[in-house]
């Protein structure tokens, strides 16, 4: 068990500035997921946590002891990588042991750990198998197996699921979150799937290059994303984005995109708004209704069925706007429709993108 | 019931004229590697009567094997008369520790510049690599120079020592090569699970490199036991490799010149790559292709 705590953290790779001082903390027994599109410095990041990339400047705690310059192998730490990493030329026995072996550790203590793992993970019967005559799904458990027995303070997941198809992703996915109920240790996951960044994190660090954009739980992170760029990568469809000005009417706010006329008296702003200020409102798929009683007015352009759902995209006031209705009503092409916008989940975002 | 008259279109057409052209050239491209091989081996067992014939594409009328008695025991290198089977011994003394060696430490380097990349890494192997391109006969006095002031000149680790150095920059390079393609990764996960430099290299990325390894056992052992310039100069008078033996065997004349004794001791000489040839054939193509056209 063990907190990170990094500081002013820089790292550059072949001359490029990967991250730039950056700050972060992650708590004891937290599920903390890195979040971004790729090239953010998400994986740079975790591999500097790892001690697998020099940091140029900056300090990397684990567990209250300054790790910046400790070989990876004293670090405490457990890591599993995308493409699972497994040594080939090993059984998957001897691939879990391959660390204590290297420890030293008497045969009996290793025998435990290993046992003790593969009855987590259900690799008992695969032990005495080569990496090469495994599944996907069962090399990436091997891999969370090896990171296991090492019972390191700290686990890093590098993109673990990405290699893997939709379904195993989903099971494994569970599992891993099975896994950290289980075990409570430390976890640092990087990912650019949101879904996983969703359903595993106690908390989400969003990135992007090389700087974080937002830190919170995840719903806190999609509810009131911090700026445009976190608004636009979490959740799918996306949300959708209305730009116009503000504007004050007697005793109420109002977000006005001609012809929409939006009351936000409601909204919580962090500093008072201006008159006419331009920007950019965002409301979710989810908060936009389709109803007859609706105030505004548009007409349907393409639906998209999901099964659980369907997305319907309307066409209003020049802006495509999408909806998501759970009803199975049947839309139609150009059919003219009323909706309306639940202005208690908008989130507004200034000029320089950032929340209002 | 009319099975047999479905067209047989898998069948494919060994008679057009491409067909024809491709067989052609490859039975003639093999003709031309074979045939001296051939004429070697059929001079080899004939006695030297049916030689001066000068029908030196006719099969043996009285077979013998006197010639590679004479050229493995008792063919004349100068002033002794012993064949080239000392030089045999020789030649095995030499090839063994220096392909050994050479994979070791060519391994280890390219280990060292792929995965490891210290500061510098790329200078260090541009400077290995322009050594490749430098014609070892440029090398040869200072390296005599050097080896007799270290007391090596003339000794068998000394001719070790200098097929070690001659080979370091093509044996590097495979195996730097072979490493690159290699996933980063598995160095990677290696390292957290607390490998040092020599555990990663010799438990893990050395089991992974058999292929690599035989592709630089078949060029180190042919290039060694072909080698007669170093091995005339460096190996010293006990320790001549077949080759200048050979060579010693083929100028030393009494009288006639003994074809098929020259012939046998030829053909002895060639054995061993050959043989090594034979076998891995399958696995030098693998090497190569695993090997050089990723890197």
């Amino acid at each position: 068990m063990a907190n990170v705590s990094i500081r002013n953290l820089n790292v550059h790779l072949d001359g490029n500035e990967i991250i730039k001082n950056l700050d972060l903390d992650v708590l004891d027994g937290e599920f903390l997921v890195l979040l971004g599109p790729s090239g953010c410095g998400k994986s740079t990041l975790l591999h500097s946590i790892a001690g697998l990339n020099e940091v140029t400047e900056g300090r990397i705690e684990i567990g209250g002891a300054d790790m910046t310059w400790v070989d990876p192998s004293q670090r405490n730490i457990g890591m599993v990588f995308q493409s699972y990493a497994l040594y080939p030329t090993m059984t998957v026995e001897r691939n879990m042991s391959f660390s204590l072996r290297i420890k030293g550790l008497p045969t009996a203590e290793i025998e435990r750990r290993v046992q003790r793992a593969a009855e987590m993970l259900q690799l008992e019967p695969l032990l005495k198998r080569k990496p090469s005559q495994l599944s996907g799904g069962q090399r990436q458990r091997v891999a969370i197996g090896r990171a296991l027995v090492r019972e390191a303070c700290v686990f890093l997941f590098d993109e673990p699921l990405s290699n893997l198809d939709a379904k195993l992703r989903n099971e494994l996915r569970r599992e891993l979150k099975m896994l950290h109920k289980q075990l409570g240790s430390t976890m640092i996951y990087v990912t650019h799937d949101q879904v996983e960044a969703m359903t595993l994190a106690s908390r989400i660090v969003v990135m992007r290059n090389g700087l974080i954009q937002q830190i919170g739980a995840p719903g806190e992170v999609y509810e009131k994303p911090e700026n445009l760029f976190v608004a636009g990568f979490l959740g799918a469809p996306n949300m959708n984005f209305i730009r116009g000005s503000l504007a004050f009417t007697a005793d109420k706010l109002t977000f006005v995109a001609t012809p929409l006329n939006l009351d936000i008296s409601g909204y919580a702003f962090r500093q008072p708004p201006k008159e006419s200020q331009a920007t950019t409102l965002g409301i979710r798929p989810e908060n936009i209704h389709i109803t007859p009683s609706g105030r505004l007015q548009g007409s349907v352009s393409l639906v998209e069925p999901m099964g659980i759902h369907q997305v319907v995209w309307i066409n209003c006031c020049g802006n495509m706007i999408s909806s998501i209705v759970h009803e199975t009503v049947e839309y139609r092409a150009d059919q003219p429709i009323r909706f309306d916008i639940d202005t208690s989940k908008v989130s507004l975002f200034d000029q320089l993108e950032q929340r209002l | 019931m009319n099975v047999a008259a479905t067209p047989g279109q898998g069948k494919r057409m060994l008679t057009s004229p491409a067909r024809v052209g491709v067989y052609a050239f490859l039975i003639s491209a093999a003709a031309f590697f074979i045939l001296p091989l051939y004429i070697m081996l059929v001079t080899s067992v004939k006695p030297m009567e049916e030689i001066q014939l000068g029908n030196i594409f006719a099969l043996p009328v009285s077979f013998t094997i006197e010639p590679w008695r004479a050229a493995w025991g008792s063919a004349c290198t100068g002033i002794t008369c012993e064949g080239i089977r000392g030089g045999f011994v020789n030649s095995l003394a030499i090839t063994i520790p220096s392909t050994i060696l050479a994979i070791l430490f060519g391994a280890l380097n390219g280990y060292a510049l792929s995965f490891w990349r210290p500061r510098g890494a790329n200078l260090l192997f541009a400077i290995l690599m322009a050594g490749a391109f430098i014609p070892v006969q440029v090398m040869i006095f200072p390296l005599v120079r050097i080896l007799a002031m270290l007391g090596l000149f003339s000794s068998l680790p000394g001719i070790i020592l200098v097929h070690l150095i001659f080979s370091m920059p093509v044996m590097t390079l495979l195996f730097r090569n072979y490493y690159t393609s290699m996933p980063q990764e598995l160095f990677k996960a290696a390292r957290i699970d607390g490998g040092s430099f020599l555990r990663i290299f010799f438990q893990l990325i050395l089991p992974m490199s058999v292929p690599i390894v035989i592709v630089a056992t078949i060029m180190q052992v042919t290039g060694v036991w072909n080698d007669y310039i170093l091995g005339l100069i460096f190996a010293g008078r006990d320790n001549l490799p077949m080759t200048v033996q050979l060579n010693n065997v083929i100028n030393t004349t009494t009288g006639v010149r003994l074809y098929n004794v020259n012939m046998a001791a030829t053909i002895l000489t060639s054995l061993v790559p050959l043989t090594i040839y034979f076998i891995s054939g399958r696995w030098f193509i693998r090497g190569i292709t695993a090997g050089a056209i990723k890197g």
